[in-house]
């Protein structure tokens, strides 16, 4: 490790301002702060003195995915080999079904190991196309702009990842974080200075630019040719009736074992990295109760209003939890501390608008089925006016005490 | 006198262009740049109504009380778009009915009373004509900008021919579905404003408040 040290030193003025390289300044910072804590240290006083810094910041929302991809990856390899056994499929094509049959593994769905590797096999060229393309815009900018690239790319591209459809094509996983990551934020000066969630503005271009291959009932199962609705669908046309007799009990939507995007289905892994993420402090539990209370007011809202026509409104609040990506969202995407309230009565009233607009837009819009993504990308605009008017209050009520 | 002609038409087609520097007539920008016959349609019409509005006021600029000239003014552009509208319906039916309102809502739009107000009151007509001309001109290369990237890459198309096979006839191109709605007009004029403003460096506007920057290894 010491060598290591010593050869990032002695190449390091190389990319100092006037060396030869100066220009790559942000790759060389880029990797020797992930592997050795920054040097640069607070000069003024007074300041905190704290060992966590933006970087392991969201280095801890990384880690906190970790049961999310767990359970991600049997899920996914699950939901497709038990497609194929179903179905009685043989002789697939695909470099995938080459790998799988080079090394021996069949398509078993009973057994974790050979999910798991199938899974990954999808998993991992999306992540790594994710990774490249995105990071590829990201080291341009950090170049150009004179920034640092920093790990909240990471966290963007792992996001990113867990809420597309399982068989998107990578062409579209790379546009996608190109879009988020120059529009969604590189425009507006970077990390820190989006006002939107840049892997929800990949995924929300994704869905409006392709529609086929982001919604409907084909694209939730990484098997060509099957078609099988995710529960939330089943429940837009026929109510919670439907989505028992197609044999997915609540546990079981809790448990995640349903078709649907990477990351969204396990609600289980997802509360164990929420757990995860308030106990470090990292996301603040007031926006992920904020939604949570936003949605399950405005779920028991509808089901008492009740409807003939529409099923949707009788979808109790637990359901509305389990079923497609509300529980991701809440936990990852909403507490993105950019793009969210940064006052705490704001954050409160910031998570109660992305819970409510959620379940408005999965109960009354029939031209969307989930609603999450775009409610946490409404919230994230009306974040700074939440706040501005949160301060404006806080002002009022101090002069009036003075 | 020649040299101020040439100008008219010239400067706003990059340099003072309205829609890239001015920042007007955005909406109809976003609203008819789906496909490129809609988006030539439209800017004959408008290039037409600027020319011919911009000339008819500066002829009668000195008669014009000014407390009600925007009334007047008014009513001149409304009347030309009155009769392209007329126009339009009775020899290109289809692309009117296309265009639907837009072509009467260039009485609304910005550039046309823009450039009334700005040049044509205080300038004699043929100028007014030339400058008229410009703008509009100005405005359409933009527009027909927008409409390339839009249909080309929403529908692979130009002009209404296929140039790009798409997926769903066999084809390998899978047409952008966002570029068919209006948000992508945004996307591609926000995209074609950052371009012009990279290659004219005076077009940048001054920062309303400026982020300390210094290189990031003197912070070290």
């Amino acid at each position: 490790m010491a060598r290591l040290r010593r050869f990032l030193d002695r190449i390091e003025p190389q990319f100092q301002k006037g060396g030869p390289y100066e220009k790559y300044f942000a790759l060389y910072e880029m990797v020797d702060t992930f592997i050795y804590s920054p040097a640069d240290v607070t000069r003024g006083s007074p300041h905190v003195r704290d060992a966590i810094d933006l970087k392991r910041v969201m280095s801890y929302v990384v880690v906190a995915t970790f049961p999310v991809l767990l359970l991600m990856l049997w899920n996914t390899g699950f939901q497709a080999n038990n497609a194929i056994s179903q179905m009685g499929m043989t002789g697939l094509d695909g470099w995938r079904n080459w790998v799988m049959s080079t090394l021996g593994i069949a398509h078993d769905p009973n057994s974790v190991f050979a999910n798991m590797f199938y899974g990954l096999l999808y998993f991992l060229p999306m992540y790594i196309t994710t990774l490249v393309a995105g990071g590829i815009f990201e080291v341009i900018f950090a170049a150009v702009r004179n920034h640092e690239v920093n790990e909240g790319f990471l966290v963007s591209s792992m996001l990113y990842t867990l809420t597309l459809p399982p068989s998107t094509p990578l062409w579209m996983v790379a546009l996608g974080i190109i879009f988020g990551v120059v529009l969604g934020k590189e425009v507006f000066g970077g990390t820190g200075k989006n006002f939107l969630n840049p892997a929800l503005t990949g995924r929300a271009f994704l869905y409006f630019a392709y529609p086929a291959a982001m919604s409907g009932d084909a694209v939730w199962t990484a098997v060509d040719g099957y078609t099988g609705a995710t529960p939330l669908a089943l429940a837009a046309s026929g109510g919670i009736d439907a989505v028992k007799e197609a044999g997915y009990s609540w546990s079981q939507t809790f448990l995640g074992v349903m078709p649907g995007s990477l990351g969204e289905t396990s609600t289980l892994a997802i509360l164990i990295g929420a757990a995860f993420l308030i106990y470090t402090r990292v996301a603040n539990f007031r926006i992920i109760l904020g939604v949570f209370l936003g949605m399950v007011a405005t779920s028991l809202l509808f089901n008492l209003i009740g409807s003939d026509t529409n099923p949707m409104f009788s979808v109790p609040w637990y359901w509305h939890l389990t079923m497609g990506g509300l529980a991701f969202g809440m936990v990852f995407m909403a507490t993105d501390p950019v793009s969210a309230a940064m006052t705490n009565k704001g954050r409160w009233i910031y998570g109660a608008l992305i819970g409510f607009m959620a379940v408005m837009i999965r109960v009354v819009n029939p031209a969307f089925p989930e609603g999450i993504m775009l409610a946490i990308l409404f919230g994230n605009i009306f974040a700074p006016l939440i706040d501005y008017f949160v301060v404006q209050a806080n002002i009022k009520r101090r002069m009036k005490r003075s | 006198m020649a040299s101020q002609a040439k100008n008219n038409v010239i400067d706003p087609l990059i340099d003072n262009n309205p829609i890239t520097l001015q920042v007007l007539g955005i909406c109809s920008a976003l609203a008819v740049t789906t496909n490129m016959t809609s988006a030539l349609i439209m800017s004959l019409a408008l290039t037409t109504v600027t020319a011919f509005s911009s000339a008819c006021i500066s002829a009668i600029r000195k008669h014009i009380p000014s407390s009600i000239r925007i009334i007047v003014q008014m009513t001149i552009i409304a009347s030309l778009v009155i009769i392209v509208d007329q126009i339009l319906k009775a020899y290109a039916f289809e692309a009117s009915k296309q265009l639907s309102v837009f072509v009467g809502l260039i009485i609304t739009n910005c550039i046309v009373l823009g450039r009334a107000e700005a040049y044509a009151m205080k300038n004699p007509p043929m100028l007014s004509f030339l400058d008229g001309i410009g703008n509009g001109l100005g405005y359409s290369l933009i527009l027909m900008l927008v409409a390339f990237c839009r249909e080309l890459l929403g529908a692979g198309k130009l002009f209404g021919h296929q140039v790009i096979p798409v997926a769903s006839d066999g084809g390998w191109y899978v047409p952008n579905g966002l570029m068919l709605l209006p948000p992508s007009a945004f996307f591609v004029i926000g995209l074609l404003i950052w371009a012009v403003r990279s290659w004219k460096k005076e077009q940048v506007e001054a920062p309303d408040y400026q982020i300390h920057q210094v290189h990031r290894t003197e912070v070290l």
